[in-house]
């Protein structure tokens, strides 16, 4: 329908976002965005999560450490990342000591993986404390018995931790989801309506539609958005269902 | 064992401190007078020339940003003010109205639950852009823009809260039900004596993270409210930075603290709600 949803016009609104090369960039930045960032998050966090839990020492302190950044508003950190990743900041200065010479962190292909990395600073430790849910459910006679046969760490960590903690990994990866859409905030506080191209999301372009009052493709590319959205729990459930 | 062990703890240690190091930077640099400031940062923060340089601890301390900030700067106390306006209505509608939900998610076998549970979770992970147009419209037909229940009505009825709690609920054994059932206490007697008391640790987690997704919400005002005199602390604060340098880590501080003091108190509870929501059903 047109704006006023007087006359019908079919797939056109649908046929002109997908067109649009704006749209074009803002899903295959998204996506790939997406599928860096959440196989990453859940190696690293499952990393930490084991190596913690084979620690005693400062183990409750540390767990505290890496769940902070959780609690750490994103307006009062962007002042810091812009200190780090600024021309002139302190990540320039620090590699020049090595005479790389210094890049414009925020205004080049590498604005992705600033933005990768805040992801992975603001959610490891939420993403670790589900692991050591996953981890604790497995019993430790399983691991006796393990040993009794002559089982070493390797062999025990491959064999039954990854198997056990499959069912967890779907729940983990969708929370990690809902999260990964959350970046846009640090990217807007940073880098503010238009940042680099390679950090062109969804939610900016959404957001620029708006300003422009383009209803037709926002509610097009909406609902595009929500059926992708409703896919992946759908399919996430469907595994779940097989399982059982 | 024992040598591999300190290994391990100090590699962690080494890996945190990618966290640890940030905050006590800014911790630290919040405690700058304004010159001394300016020489190490002026060149991110206030367009100078040069370079910044990290210097971690302020060589004069001085509480002279906070002095501002908080006897000078009426602006800050006003968005403070508002992001509290903001987040406690929210927790406080989500505590009535998403516990009940929850309840009936978690414990009850009806037809069409898993319906309504898979609609739950679609609407959970759908970003707030997918629904920005129809929320408009619909807070432009109630005269709700520009107004704080543009973001207190929606954020009540948020999902995800109500998805953590169902795992707390669904977690409570039916040997306790049964037992209070047994003893004659109504459906409603045993929501609030067996079902809220068990499943405290979940609703509680449910509330920490709301607290810390209001308290950080960015997206939503920045579409529903014009007046910026409305804005809560998460959207200003940045436009603080640039305007007054020397007080933007004070500022950071006092935005950060509350969330901080409310994780570390209930960080136990929040440890139980998370790792709750990540079990399989």
């Amino acid at each position: 329908m047109d704006a006023v949803g007087v006359n019908f016009t079919g797939l056109d609104n649908y046929l002109t976002v997908i067109g649009k090369s704006s749209f074009q960039l803002a899903v295959s930045n998204t996506v790939r965005f997406i599928v860096t960032c959440i196989p990453l998050l859940l190696l690293l966090s499952l990393a930490v999560a084991v190596l913690i839990s084979s620690i005693t020492r400062l183990r409750e302190l540390l767990k505290t450490i890496f769940l902070f950044p959780m609690a750490i508003p994103v307006a009062s950190i962007v002042v810091l990342w812009r200190l780090v990743f600024d021309n002139h900041g302190f990540l320039n200065g620090f590699i020049e000591r090595f005479h790389i010479s210094p890049t414009d962190w925020m205004n080049g292909p590498s604005a992705f993986y600033v933005l990768v990395f805040s992801y992975l600073w603001k959610n490891t430790g939420y993403d670790m404390i589900l692991w050591l849910a996953g981890l604790n459910e497995i019993p430790d006679s399983l691991y006796e018995a393990a040993r009794m046969d002559g089982a070493g760490k390797k062999e025990c960590f491959f064999h039954i931790t990854l198997p056990l903690l499959r069912p967890t990994v779907a729940m983990i990866a969708v929370l990690s989801l809902v999260n990964s859409f959350k970046v846009f905030r640090e990217a807007y506080l940073i880098a503010g309506d238009y940042p680099h191209k390679s950090i062109y999301m969804l939610q900016h372009l959404f957001n620029n539609w708006f300003v422009k009052l383009d209803i037709q493709k926002m509610s097009a590319a909406s609902v595009m958005m929500a059926a992708a959205a409703s896919l992946i729990i759908i399919g996430v459930h469907l595994t779940h269902e097989k399982k059982k | 064992m024992k040598r591999k062990n300190r290994w391990i703890t100090a590699g962690l240690v080494l890996l945190s401190s990618v966290i640890w190091l940030p905050l006590l930077y800014m911790a630290a640099q919040s405690f700058m007078g304004k010159g001394e400031l300016i020489e190490n940062t002026g060149a991110v923060l206030a367009g100078a020339d040069g370079r910044a340089h990290f210097s971690l601890l302020p060589k004069y301390p001085t509480l002279e940003p906070y002095v501002e900030l908080l006897l000078d700067s009426p602006g800050f106390f006003v968005m403070f003010w508002n992001s509290c306006r903001q987040v406690f209505p929210v927790l406080l509608g989500q505590l009535l109205i998403g516990t009940p939900a929850a309840w009936a998610l978690g414990r009850y076998k009806f037809r069409g639950r898993n319906i309504l549970m898979l609609l739950y979770m679609i609407l959970m992970i759908m970003p707030f852009q997918v629904t920005m147009v129809s929320g408009y419209l619909v807070l432009k037909q109630f005269q709700l823009l520009d107004t704080h229940l543009a973001l207190i009505l929606p954020g009540i009825f948020n999902t995800f809260p109500v998805f953590i709690m169902s795992k707390a609920f669904s977690g409570i054994p039916d040997s306790l039900i049964e037992a209070a059932r047994i003893d004659g206490a109504g459906e409603f007697k045993v929501f609030c004596m067996v079902g809220v008391p068990m499943a405290l640790p979940g609703i509680i987690s449910a509330m920490i993270l709301g607290f810390l997704e209001y308290w950080n919400v960015i997206e939503q005002p920045m579409t529903f409210l014009k007046t910026k005199n409305l804005w809560p602390l998460s959207l200003y604060l940045p436009n603080i930075t640039s305007d007054k340098i020397n007080v933007s880590f004070a500022a950071s501080i006092v935005m950060l603290l509350p969330a901080v003091f409310l994780f570390l108190w209930g960080q136990q509870y929040l440890e139980q709600g998370i790792a709750a929501s990540g079990l399989k059903e």
